[in-house]
């Protein structure tokens, strides 16, 4: 893995890399030490409903009276990890796919292109939405099918790459040489494309996200008495008028998330491109 | 289109996965294994094959892998004359692939069945909102696709100045961001805090005609719009910065042909084919955005009958809409497809 180490060190000279690594560093302290941090536990009563801020409650108390300071400080790890999980699952079916397909060529490509194609016939969230409505919304459920979701993209990218690589001549001696379809899948190919698939996981991470913190929205992420950034937004955007910091609580640590992945994203193409700027020129 | 699909560039490989179809047959030299019109003919079929599969993973969702559909809709407290009730109503009891047919085939014949919250049929349900959705998708495009593919092309013409990096930067920010936070912001900006001109919440009568309330449809629009703006107005510079460092466009140059002359009648028509590819797949964005936005600001639409349904477990409701999402999908996908063909001067040689 060569590759995508030495592009990690490249972009980190990249200023996006290192603006977006300081938010997400600070968006994961929030969501994994917030428990710890918070003074009042997610269903304490602290006040009237949607009270401003208060010396007690500085950013003030949510739709139930609840602490918006401590409900945001404890419900960023479902966001924040299963993002991070469902871009991991997209990858994992998309890279093993997109490398069988690339390699096997014939039915086996067909197949599984037909496959994704229905995948791509869901727009992403209806896909999750359909399997969550009646079986309910279980968090592993979510990761797995926002997972597939995202998978087709990155298997279209590894499948076109190994394509390429498969006709180099180191993977033409392995062939001769008798060795076995999934060491030269594994070991010859594969690290091969380690850079390009770095480019993708941190796209998937962005996509990944959307789609879970909009269920998470839309009132669909796993139920729990401590709630999470979307479920918060959805419950107080009744009282923006009178409360707007319960809403822009978790609005500004949903969007550090969302644009700290996208810049990292940014940081790593970008560097990707000069790599390859210089190779081709 | 090759050289798309193995190109690690977000954008272009965005546009890799919005239907490669036609580009293969572009490169592939059309006539060559079989001609135009069986092109087609071949995609066609692959549109009705992908919508028969679609059904089948609708159907496994919601009534196949659910351990007991009637009870999941119910809870557990329901009696069990309730159940006995639900699974007559829904042929639950009947074997799986008798279950499959007899759902597909009376969506084949217009029969929708009924919707379990309202106690009426599907169709009657959801037509007005499939409308009002319908009218706000033309609305965005209407919006969106001149205004992204207009300031790709300033952005690629003034390529590296400081107001090419700073679109590329809003478009970067911004296109992280999720639908709803964006509405979210636009709501405080526009209805709740900051200015309070547009309503908060897009309620307007059943059956009236969305464009008769135009206030309502700001918002939605304005938040789809901005949402979905960064991924074309990127593509659309990217496919211009292509055409513009091509051959041609470099030997109008040397012949000292003016630049307006150049974008006009050499750059724009070349850059059809990639945004009309582009254009399917920001559609296509945009439909999943539509269900969240309806959601926010209580617009009338299909996403906002799928959103109730699925927290009333309504599912007659919840397959019907889901289904159309994917109809209208792989129909932009066709379309966006023989119109590829239809303006690609080669092969629509061969079509006559």
């Amino acid at each position: 893995m060569t590759g995508s180490t030495s592009l990690l060190a490249r972009s980190w000279k990249q200023k996006q890399t290192k603006i977006g690594t300081a938010i997400i560093l600070v968006v994961l302290f929030i969501a994994i030490a917030g428990p710890w941090l918070a003074p009042y536990s997610a269903t304490e009563f602290v006040g009237p409903p949607f009270t401003g801020s208060t010396s007690a409650a500085p950013l003030g108390t949510d739709v139930l009276g609840h602490d918006v300071l401590s409900r945001t400080l404890r419900g960023g790890l479902f966001v924040v990890w299963s993002s991070i999980a469902a871009a991991i699952v997209a990858m994992l079916i998309g890279v093993t796919l997109g490398l069988l397909a690339g390699y096997r060529g014939g039915f086996t490509d067909g197949l599984t292109m037909r496959g994704f194609d229905i995948v791509l016939a869901f727009p992403q969230l209806i896909l999750v939405l359909i399997f969550v409505s009646l079986i309910g919304p279980k968090a592993w459920l979510i990761v797995l099918l926002t997972g597939i979701a995202l998978s087709p993209g990155v298997a279209r990218v590894t499948r076109g790459l190994t394509q390429e690589v498969a006709q180099r001549d180191f993977v033409r001696a392995a062939e001769l040489m008798g060795m076995s379809r999934r060491r030269i899948l594994w070991s010859e190919i594969l690290p091969n494309l380690s850079s390009a698939l770095l480019v993708e996981f941190t796209t998937r991470m962005i996509w990944a996200i959307g789609v879970i913190a909009s269920l998470a929205f839309l009132g669909l992420g796993p139920t729990s008495d401590v709630g999470n950034w979307g479920l918060m937004i959805n419950e107080n955007r009744v009282g923006l008028p009178i409360q707007p910091l319960g809403v822009i609580a978790p609005v500004v640590v949903m969007a550090g998330f969302a644009v700290g992945t996208g810049l990292i994203a940014e940081g790593i193409s970008r560097s990707m491109a000069r790599i390859e700027g210089a190779r081709t020129s | 289109m090759t050289k798309v699909q193995t190109d690690p560039d977000p954008e272009t490989a965005l546009l890799a996965s919005a239907g490669g179809e036609a580009g293969v047959l572009a490169t592939s030299g059309g006539g060559g294994r079989y001609g135009v019109a069986k092109w087609v003919a071949r995609r066609l079929a692959l549109s009705v094959v992908v919508l028969f599969l679609v059904s089948i993973v609708v159907f496994v969702a919601t009534q196949a892998l659910p351990s007991d559909p009637a009870e999941a809709i119910l809870g557990r407290d329901a009696t069990p004359q309730r159940v006995a009730a639900l699974t007559e109503q829904l042929n639950l009891d009947k074997p799986m692939l008798e279950q499959y047919t007899s759902w597909l085939g009376g969506v084949l014949t217009g029969d929708l069945g009924d919707s379990l919250a309202a106690q009426r049929p599907v169709a009657d349900e959801i037509g007005s909102a499939f409308v009002n959705s319908i009218a706000l998708l033309i609305c965005c495009a209407i919006v969106l696709l001149p205004l992204a593919i207009g300031f790709g092309a300033w952005s690629a013409m003034r390529r590296d100045s400081f107001g090419d990096r700073g679109g590329l930067g809003a478009a970067l920010l911004v296109g992280a961001i999720p639908d709803f936070v964006i509405g979210i912001v636009m709501t405080i900006l526009l209805a709740t805090n900051v200015f309070k001109v547009l309503p908060a919440v897009a309620l307007f009568p059943d059956g009236s005609s969305p464009f008769s309330h135009p206030d309502a449809l700001v918002l939605p629009t304005l938040t789809l719009v901005i949402a979905s703006m960064p991924y074309l107005y990127r593509l659309s510079r990217a496919s211009m910065i292509e055409i513009l460092e091509s051959d041609y466009v470099q030997m109008a140059r040397l012949k000292g042909v003016s630049s307006k002359r150049i974008m006009v009648r050499h750059a724009l028509p070349n850059a059809l084919v990639p945004t009309i590819q582009a254009s399917a797949l920001v559609l296509s964005l945009l439909l999943s955005g539509v269900v969240v936005i309806e959601f926010l600001f209580r617009f009338p639409g299909l996403g906002s009958e799928l959103a109730e349904s699925v927290s009333n477990r309504d599912l007659p409701m919840i397959q019907t809409i889901t289904l159309i999402y994917a109809a209208v999908i792989v129909l932009l996908n066709l379309i966006a497809d023989l119109l590829t063909v239809m303006v690609s001067p080669r092969l629509r040689g061969e079509l006559k």
